[in-house]
């Protein structure tokens, strides 16, 4: 249960995530900067993605501990994840505290759209390539998305302020 | 590309294979690949890890599975696919090489091994196949660039999204081989669908391949044995107990090599594991046989947990279990670990929480993008269809996600009254354990 319980730490620390993707993003960037979570992340249309992610959330939906709301929003559909109260009491009974730059680091995330982070953690995911090699490979695999060549600088400059946190 | 790509061998090879009766090699590259130490190192890893110890049949390794995926990508791509336009027939021989290799960087009982030792084999199978290796080698041959596309494929991230849907997707080779070869080998009637159907009834289009609408009733039929397979096979619970204990032993031996515990046998093989800086080289070489070994040489080590955990896997006095509700039973958790203290069980080893959870199939929902690319079904006139939206079998499973949690624990310890008589007693109470 300790990786739930990590989980519900982010959760708590952000009250609110929405969208999957952006959930799934959000801890993959947050891994990458060695916060507690053991999640697995394998390459997929829309980037990283962690079926074993996927399936926590589930679980911690189905324990009552998460609530998950599907919401219409501008003509599409999108899950939004809040704490329950139930979710508090199991939060309380755990004994491993979270480090405390998880709050603030996983807050600046979420203030990010989930394009952009998808970006993010594609470029973090190829970071073993050299950057114009990384670019390169990020817009092959991610064509569909047009990113600019203004979003990769931004994108660039976010992941070099993601390392202030630490 | 060189000849090398093109060269073919003077008279074709064949495996007799279980599964598929032949598997036919014609091409030079794959029977240099089938000979590197890295793929003949498969041999020595089971495809089902700890499964042999429930079903004794299920010795089978990662070598005849790799094989076979070879075979059904290599029946697709010269026989279903050989007159069909929309594919391109220069992937030909990357798609069998991927085919081939696409588990090569599994470890022994590689899931247990990646929890403790935070491994993945997914990384390996990338360094295995762009590092100083035999395999690198052979790719290397056909061209420069060769190893890496192999690795994309493996990886996802290669261009052509057809070539990896036929490794990688929700109805795949990689699926399609083992569901058959694991039922084969353990000996379970489930597990068995019409692959002839679904093979003749693939189709290459745009960035995806799709099945003709004919063959949706053998599509339903490989659903519906993947998801009994799952559940009799795969997480069949006392395959999960023995994992356990596996995944415990591993978890002993790294802690007591931290607190710089003297093994009477040292463990030589793992001190790259224990540190945390394992090289191809270290991994590479320890295979199931080395691990068995340790095991053993551990039944005989002064510490008291390693030595009962190693002779329970290899004795095969495994763990009992009950069901377990987390999201009601969490306090009762904390209790037993206090309990489990009281009576001298160190909870971290001998209480384990243990869950499995499969989605038989899933697909896109309308607004929100998932991950899972769904099976499309080409519909006569043209028109693609997503499975579950023509399939009634298949809509009364999609998304719908079974969990099972279970609670591990020593049976034969708590029984042993001859010490920490009520301790154990309230233990057994809590389990709601009565037979004794």
């Amino acid at each position: 249960m300790k990786d739930h319980a990590r989980l519900m730490q982010a959760f708590s620390a952000v009250d609110e995530i929405v969208g999957r993707k952006k959930l799934q993003k959000i801890i993959f960037i947050a891994k990458k900067h060695n916060y507690a979570f053991h999640e697995k992340y394998q390459f997929h249309f829309f980037g990283p993605y962690s079926e074993e992610l996927t399936l926590r959330v589930e679980e911690l939906c189905n324990m009552g501990f998460l609530k998950e709301f599907n919401e219409k929003k501008s003509g599409y559909y999108q899950y939004r994840y809040e704490i329950t109260d139930e979710g508090r009491d199991f939060l309380a009974s755990q004994t491993e505290a979270p480090s405390a730059e998880l709050e603030p680091f996983l807050t600046d995330l979420n203030q990010q759209s989930s394009r952009f982070l998808e970006l993010v953690s594609t470029i973090l995911y190829f970071d073993t390539l050299e950057e114009a090699e990384c670019i390169e490979k990020v817009k092959k695999v991610k064509e569909k998305q047009n990113y600019t060549e203004e979003e990769f600088q931004e994108a660039l400059s976010y992941i070099a302020h993601l390392k202030d946190f630490s | 590309m060189t000849t090398y790509a093109l060269q073919k061998l003077a008279e074709e090879k064949v495996f007799k294979d279980p599964v598929h009766r032949y598997i036919h090699v014609r091409d030079q590259v794959i029977w240099d690949l089938v000979g590197t130490r890295e793929f003949q190192r498969l041999r020595r890893i089971r495809q089902l890890g700890t499964t042999y110890l429930t079903f004794h049949g299920a010795e089978h390794s990662r070598f005849n599975h790799s094989l076979g995926v070879y075979e059904i990508v290599r029946r697709i791509v010269d026989d279903v696919f050989a007159s069909r336009p929309e594919w391109d027939h220069s992937e030909r021989l990357l798609c069998l090489c991927a085919a081939l290799l696409h588990d090569l960087g599994h470890g022994p009982f590689s899931h247990s091994f990646e929890k403790v030792f935070d491994l993945d084999h997914e990384n390996f199978t990338q360094e295995i196949i762009l590092g100083q290796t035999e395999v690198n080698r052979v790719l290397t041959k056909v061209e420069p660039d060769f190893p890496q596309k192999v690795a994309d494929v493996i990886a996802k991230t290669y261009e052509n999204k057809q070539v990896i849907s036929l490794i990688s997707s929700q109805i795949d080779a990689d699926r399609m081989d083992y569901l058959q070869r694991d039922a084969y080998f353990t000996g379970v009637s489930y597990g068995h669908f019409d692959m002839e159907r679904i093979l003749r009834v693939l189709r290459p289009l745009d960035d995806q391949v799709v099945i003709k609408s004919s063959g949706m009733h053998a599509v339903e039929d490989y659903i519906m044995s993947r998801y009994q397979m799952y559940w009799q096979v795969y997480f069949h619970p006392v395959t999960r107990s023995s994992e356990v204990i596996l995944t415990k032993i591993l978890h002993r031996a790294k802690e007591l090599s931290s607190q710089g515990y003297e093994f009477a046998y040292e463990p030589r093989h793992f001190k790259s594991m224990f540190t945390g800086n394992v090289t191809l080289k270290d991994y590479l070489n320890l295979d199931e046989s080395v691990v068995t070994y340790y095991f053993q040489m551990w039944e005989d080590e002064k510490d008291p947990i390693l030595r009962d955990l190693c002779d329970r896997f290899m004795q095969r006095r495994l763990f009992k279990y009950v069901e377990f509700d987390p999201s009601k039973e969490y306090k009762k958790l904390n209790q037993l670990e206090q309990l489990f203290k009281e009576a001298e069980l160190d909870p971290d080893y001998y209480l384990v929480v243990d869950s499995s959870s499969d989605l038989p199939y899933d697909f896109y929902r309308p607004g929100e993008e998932e991950e899972r690319v769904p099976i499309h079904l080409l519909m006569p006139g043209g028109e693609i269809k997503e499975l579950s939206r023509q399939s009634e079998i298949v809509d009364a499973i999609s998304g719908k996600r079974r969990t099972d949690h279970k609670l591990y624990y020593p049976k034969d310890c708590l029984l042993d009254d001859s010490t920490h008589k009520e301790t154990k007693q309230k233990i057994l109470d809590i389990l709601g354990v009565t037979e004794r």
